[in-house]
């Protein structure tokens, strides 16, 4: 109901936030995407699925524009990310939260100082705004009482709400998260779930989430897409996603072991293999 | 196996290094070209590069001092054992400080610093390419080269030229000590030949020059290997080797270069 409401209040047929068209990109001679497409809508949450090595971070270090694809566009807010200049793409930077999955707090800083390191960094507010604007942070991801906390004392899920109260820091306009969910256990799982919904919708932020925890993404995406093979190979809402009778996406989704992306890794002959002497 | 096909692959094996570590003076090259333009504004927050020269520069404090006081004192047993038997001791503190301002003060603090604060630069940068602070700040618009690289660049730079002196000054006491206290010579004569034989201009500051070369070769590398370092547990401990390693023969072969010419100068 809430989200319904904020489409409304967005409009649904705005302008997409992102847009990539065609994009290929290949590292070490290895193709990784090609003829890539897809696009974020504003104010929704999308998740992009794929298994281990599909490119699912290397996708989002294009988006940020760590990353120059090979061929194709990527416009981020109307700007075409791989053609900016080192000082554009850092203006356009500071209105992109990325979340790393391994949180990547500073760790010389404390819990405060690590959410008030960007204030510090691009604005000159005086330090009792800064003061008022950390406490804020803190509070929507429930650690205010753990400020003076430093990162090595932190658990994997306090630290992951720690970076993610430090990427809004600057109130963006989406926030990029490289597999949230990954090696938290079930408690704070559903602690990051509920806020990554929440901070979405309450402060009207554009999300995109990369992950293979199917059940998760099915619980908070308005849009899935699932990448295979260095493409969108689907794309739909959860439920269209879980419907689906396309074989491959019925294996990711279900996570059946053995299907069209096959169990073994590519090997000769079994039976040759075993009989032929010498090297391993 | 074909003894012709062993020295191929052995002589292969060879160039193949010999390129790895081409490519790595040139990456290390372009890596301080990129560095350069954010070295001035660096300065726009001197609170950073004052933490790290304490970092860097007191906590190598202790070492130096220990270090340059056992030296100067070795130096004067030394000394004095050979000048003794041309009934020269009385020219021991010239010997000492000649020895310490010209070349073993700005030497062995390069050496202690590398092992020292080099080393820890290197872990410390590559620690943070590997947890992906580096790529954090990228993503937060903040530069690393600027925040992180330059202020510790600066740090080395600054400490290493500071330390020498102190290890000098520290090596000719306690050198003071072993000869009068020890060795029975005479205080007096000790600080005026001395006085009369250390030239400023060509000892005291081709002595420094040589540490201001070396702080910017120790902290380049340090921060380049760190900088550089495979973003893994084992690639950071091999950039930290490497740091200790390439920035001690670094050293070493450019005291013999700026000592061939300063000699030449004289």
């Amino acid at each position: 109901m809430g989200r319904r409401g904020q489409e409304e209040a967005h409009g649904v047929d705005r302008e997409p936030l992102i847009t990539v068209r065609d994009v290929a990109f290949s590292r070490d001679g290895r193709a990784i995407f090609h003829d890539l497409d897809l696009t974020v809508m504003p104010g929704r949450v999308t998740v992009v699925m794929g298994g281990s090595g599909a490119g699912k971070t290397t996708l989002l270090s294009l988006i940020g524009g760590r990353l120059v694809p090979d061929a194709g566009e990527i416009r981020v807010a109307g700007e075409n990310v791989p053609a900016l200049s080192r000082r554009q793409l850092f203006a356009l930077r500071r209105r992109m939260g990325m979340l790393f999955q391994s949180s990547a707090l500073l760790t010389d800083l404390d819990v405060y100082e690590n959410v008030a390191f960007p204030m510090r960094e691009h604005t000159r507010l005086p330090e009792r705004l800064i003061r008022d604007l950390v406490l804020m942070k803190l509070e929507l991801v429930g650690l205010r009482g753990a400020r003076r906390l430093y990162p090595a004392e932190l658990s994997g899920g306090m630290a992951r709400r720690v970076a993610l109260a430090r990427a809004i820091a600057l109130d963006p306009l989406m926030v990029m998260y490289d597999e949230p969910f990954t090696g938290l256990d079930p408690i704070s799982m559903g602690v990051i779930v509920k806020l990554i919904r929440d901070l979405n919708d309450a402060l009207g932020m554009t999300s995109i989430i990369v992950t293979h925890d199917v059940a998760e993404a099915c619980s908070i995406a308005d849009d899935i897409y699932l990448l295979d093979n260095g493409r969108v190979s689907a794309h739909g809402t959860p439920a269209e996603m879980q419907k689906t009778t396309e074989p491959a996406v019925r294996q990711f989704m279900a996570g059946l072991p053995d299907g069209p992306v096959a169990f073994h890794y590519p090997a000769r002959d079994y039976l040759a293999d075993l009989q032929s002497a010498g090297h391993a | 196996m074909n003894p012709l096909a062993g020295i191929g692959g052995a002589v292969g094996a060879l160039g193949r290094r010999a390129l790895a570590g081409i490519a790595r003076l040139g990456r290390a090259t372009l890596f301080i070209a990129r560095l350069v333009p954010s070295l001035g504004g660096a300065w726009k927050r001197a609170r950073l590069i004052v933490q790290q020269l304490y970092m860097t520069g007191v906590l190598t404090f202790v070492i130096i001092l220990v270090s340059g006081a056992f030296v100067g004192m070795i130096l004067a047993l030394q000394g004095y054992n050979t000048l003794v038997r041309y009934d020269a001791q009385s020219s021991l503190g010239l010997l000492v400080a000649l020895a310490l301002t010209r070349e073993l003060g700005p030497v062995l603090t390069a050496l202690l610093f590398a092992g020292r604060a080099g080393s820890a630069l290197t872990a410390e940068i590559g620690l943070m390419k590997a947890t992906e602070q580096l790529a954090g700040m990228e993503m937060m618009a903040v530069d690393p080269l600027l925040r992180v690289v330059a202020p510790r660049f600066w740090a080395g730079w600054i400490a290493v030229p500071l330390l020498a002196m102190i290890f000098t000054a520290v090596g000719i006491i306690g050198a003071y000590v072993v000869a009068v206290a020890v060795l029975g010579l005479d205080g007096g004569v000790f600080w005026s030949q001395m006085q009369a034989g250390v030239s400023v201009t060509n000892d005291v500051i081709g002595g420094l020059i040589k540490s201001v070369v070396f702080g910017f070769v120790i902290s380049w590398i340090a921060v380049f290997e760190g900088y550089d370092a495979k973003p893994t547990s084992e690639g950071v401990s091999r950039a930290t080797t490497r740091t200790v390693v390439s920035s001690s023969l670094a050293v070493l072969g450019l005291d013999f270069i700026m000592t061939a010419f300063m000699l030449r100068g004289l």
